[in-house]
């Protein structure tokens, strides 16, 4: 495939392996972070880690928009889901997130009618086809969606659509990656910035990282040799003591993001003062709900959403997985009671999440030669 | 442009370790096997669609449900057939539903595929198909237009199968109780006497083989239902397996060790199954993996894996390293196998597991499907 293949070329990602380990120095541990949950999928898919020194450590950020849905927002869709002539909508990714009590998978098994879309504009759709039924969409995502669900909110006004609403969980990446910075239990070298949340807000909005904390950043793709060489940009600015936000993602990433998409995003969106994310607690002015403008889409205001807040399961440890604190393995349940199959935390879901990329495509024991 | 490539797998990984794990973490990932190994349970409160996507949960229905209620031997061989013997001579059985949405998709319909997935059933048995029974779950309301191009293709299909049908029911049930029409086929055929397949006779150093670029089905299958509003021209690969069964019992003979039909959760899910039936690792050349470029193309845009999509005429096959080459020539000969490549070898250990070595130079483990493919969302 041109332009797929050339980001994936074995001989250049040798070559950047060779030049990564040319520049760490000996005997320092570095310690990245790619915040976005579409590096670490790509990282496992490919093997990427087998590329890097064993000094250079990849850690796995808060940047899965499924891990990062409290139980209580689950329980909320399903609450909805359940009312008489409701079609509830969601990506496939959110079918499998438990809640307090079920997954919409299990939901949906029990008789309420959910169905997987690909897109908001497609529960739009539904909610024409179906003019007698009541359409939500539950909306999940940092900035990368969200624009997509503005968008459909504002067609649905425009065509007059009055069965549709959305249940807005969409979050914002900059304040949990500073309450990461904030956190005393965390010791992180530098950040691999998300590439497609960087197409809508830019990079510019990451320069608080090396201003106020003196970490760099790189802005990266989610090809193999983008990762790759978005870890020798951070090195080499450790190694070389630059403080900065590169952009490797230069053919995507506007330095200062897409313009028309934040404008759609402060229209029909406003800031919630707080919000819960999983395992990481409440985080202030972290996520979007919709504004007072577009209040008829507002699902929450809609329906009567029970809005309870679930406690995570005391076994899971996802928070920790989520601030990079313990690596997936390092949990108490992985891969013993938490699995694919029956997930009791959301980072086992999605195969953006650290633990289900690290267990679906896991590492061998490496020193366990394949005979 | 074309992603198909055939490069011979290398044997054995070797690296440079530099990333070497912790006892701790290789401690965890031992249990992970460990869990992994065990025998799957069937514990959930409601079927969802995870059940009859042929990953894990399928999994865990098929031997956590029915072979301990059942208590046959030839099932729990787990083979795509059962194989009954009498008098001497070997016959091979296998059913299969049909539900496929919908009834009609470029390179196929329904009755296409209710055909061709039962003898393929028996030919990746090493049986030469021989008859067929036809039951069908009709809605009330469907279109007789509708149900006479089917039976066509049905009458169609078994002619190129070379196999007759023999027995047959019908059912009506009330509309909206099923998509139309579902069909179940119920094979019959003659055990090949030129080799003795079984997963049992699987040996380190064996090769394996795929018999034709793979994904082609499942993903013409997706964007036949429109969902995705992604033009491409990609047709189902539904064809009778026989004749690249015929062909490989030929060129191998009793060095070929065994076949999967490569259906519902790709070759990576009969990979897997192999590896878990035989107790051996399998080593996959992610290179040598033969995908045409629209499937390919169209698999990269939503996010799936084509080792994970269903095929409805693809078949892998597992042969000594003697026979490999002459396996591959005989495949490439027959209908459909132009792309037949050899995509791997077989290891010791990791027993029961499927590794991938990435086409970037990395190393990772190919599981069973979790749930139903799900495109990714950013």
């Amino acid at each position: 495939m041109r332009f797929v293949d050339e980001f994936r070329d074995a001989d250049i990602g040798q070559r950047l392996s060779r030049q990564i380990a040319s520049i760490v120095e000996p005997g320092r541990h570095y310690k990245i972070m790619e915040v976005c949950g579409g590096h670490t999928h790509t990282i496992y898919r490919y093997g990427v880690d087998d590329l890097l020194p064993a000094n250079v450590e990849l850690v796995h950020g808060p940047g899965c928009p499924v891990c990062v849905i409290p139980m209580g927002r689950v329980d909320d869709g399903i609450a909805v889901a359940r009312q008489p002539g409701v079609i509830l909508t969601c990506f496939g990714d959110m079918m499998r997130v438990p809640g307090g009590s079920g997954s919409f998978l299990d939901a949906r098994a029990d008789g309420a009618d959910i169905r997987m879309v690909y897109s908001p504009l497609d529960a739009l759709r539904i909610a024409k086809q179906n003019p007698e039924r009541q359409i939500v969409f539950f909306a999940i995502g940092f900035e990368t969606t969200a624009p997509s669900t503005a968008l459909t909110i504002l067609r649905a006004q425009a065509e007059g659509v009055k069965n549709f609403s959305v249940i807005c969980n969409h979050v914002t990446i900059l304040p949990p990656v500073r309450a990461l910075l904030e956190s005393p239990d965390l010791r992180l070298d530098g950040f691999i910035g998300p590439g497609h949340v960087c197409t809508v807000v830019g990079a510019r909005p990451f320069e608080f990282i090396p201003r106020e904390y003196g970490k760099p950043v790189a802005v990266s793709g989610f090809e193999p040799l983008d990762l790759l060489q978005s870890v020798s940009m951070v090195l080499k600015q450790l190694v070389e003591g630059r403080c900065l936000v590169e952009n490797q993602y230069g053919r995507v990433v506007p330095y200062d993001g897409n313009p028309q998409a934040l404008r759609v995003l402060a229209t029909v969106f406003e800031l919630r003062p707080h919000f819960e994310w999983r395992g990481l607690g409440f985080i202030s002015q972290s996520a979007l709900k919709v504004a007072p403008a577009f209040v008829e889409f507002d699902a929450e205001v809609r329906f009567a959403v029970p809005g309870l807040r679930v406690a995570d399961p005391k076994a899971c440890q996802c928070g920790e997985v989520l601030k990079g604190v313990i690596k997936p393995w390092e949990c108490k349940v992985f891969g013993t009671a938490c699995t694919p199959e029956h997930p009791i935390g959301t980072c086992m879901v999605s195969s953006e999440g650290a633990c289900a990329a690290y267990y679906n495509f896991g590492r061998v024991a490496r020193e366990r030669v394949v005979v | 442009m074309t992603s198909v490539r055939n490069d011979p797998p290398s044997s054995v990984i070797a690296r440079s370790e530099p990333n070497d794990l912790s006892q701790r973490e290789r401690e965890a990932l031992e249990k992970i096997e460990q869990v992994r190994a065990r025998a799957p349970r069937f514990r959930d409160d409601h079927i969802t669609m995870a059940h009859g996507a042929g990953g894990k949960a399928t999994a865990s229905l098929v031997r956590g449900l029915f072979v301990p209620a059942f208590q046959s031997e030839a099932l729990s061989a787990l083979d795509d057939a059962g194989v009954v013997h009498v008098n001497g001579a070997g016959l091979a059985m296998t059913t299969d539903c049909f539900v496929v949405k919908p009834l009609v998709f470029p390179g196929g319909s329904i009755g296409d595929l209710a055909v061709n997935g039962t003898v393929n059933d028996l030919a990746v048995t090493g049986a030469r198909p021989l008859a067929l029974t036809l039951a069908l779950v009709l809605e009330e309301g469907l279109s007789a237009e509708v149900l006479r191009r089917e039976v066509d293709a049905i009458a169609r299909a078994t002619a190129v199968a070379g196999v007759q049908i023999v027995a047959g029911d019908t059912k009506v049930v009330e509309r909206g109780h099923a998509d139309g029409m579902y069909i179940c086929t119920t094979g019959i055929g003659q055990l090949d006497t030129r080799a003795s397949l079984s997963p049992a006779s699987i040996q380190p150093g064996d090769r394996i083989l795929v018999s034709g670029a793979i994904g082609a089905h499942g993903t013409a299958i997706m964007l036949a239902r429109g969902e995705f509003e992604l033009d491409a021209e990609i047709r189902s690969d539904t064809r009778p397996l026989w004749p690249a069964a015929d062909a490989l019992l030929d060129a191998a003979g009793a060095e070929l060790r065994c076949m999967r039909d490569a259906t519902r959760g790709g070759v990576a899910s009969v990979l897997n199954e192999l590896a878990v039936a035989s107790g051996v690792a399998m080593l996959i050349e992610e290179r040598a993996i033969p995908v045409d470029a629209a499937v390919a193309g169209a698999c990269e845009l939503l996010g799936i894996d084509p080792m994970y999509v269903a095929n409805e005429g693809r078949l892998v096959a597992v042969v000594s390293p003697n026979a490999a080459d002459r396996a591959l020539s005989a495949l490439r000969a027959t209908p459909g196998g132009d792309n037949a490549a050899m995509i791997g070898e077989v290891h010791r250990e990791p027993r029961n597991m499927v590794l991938v070595q990435t086409a970037f130079g990395g190393r990772r483990v190919m599981d069973l499907l979790v749930g139903d493919p799900l495109p990714r969302i950013c």
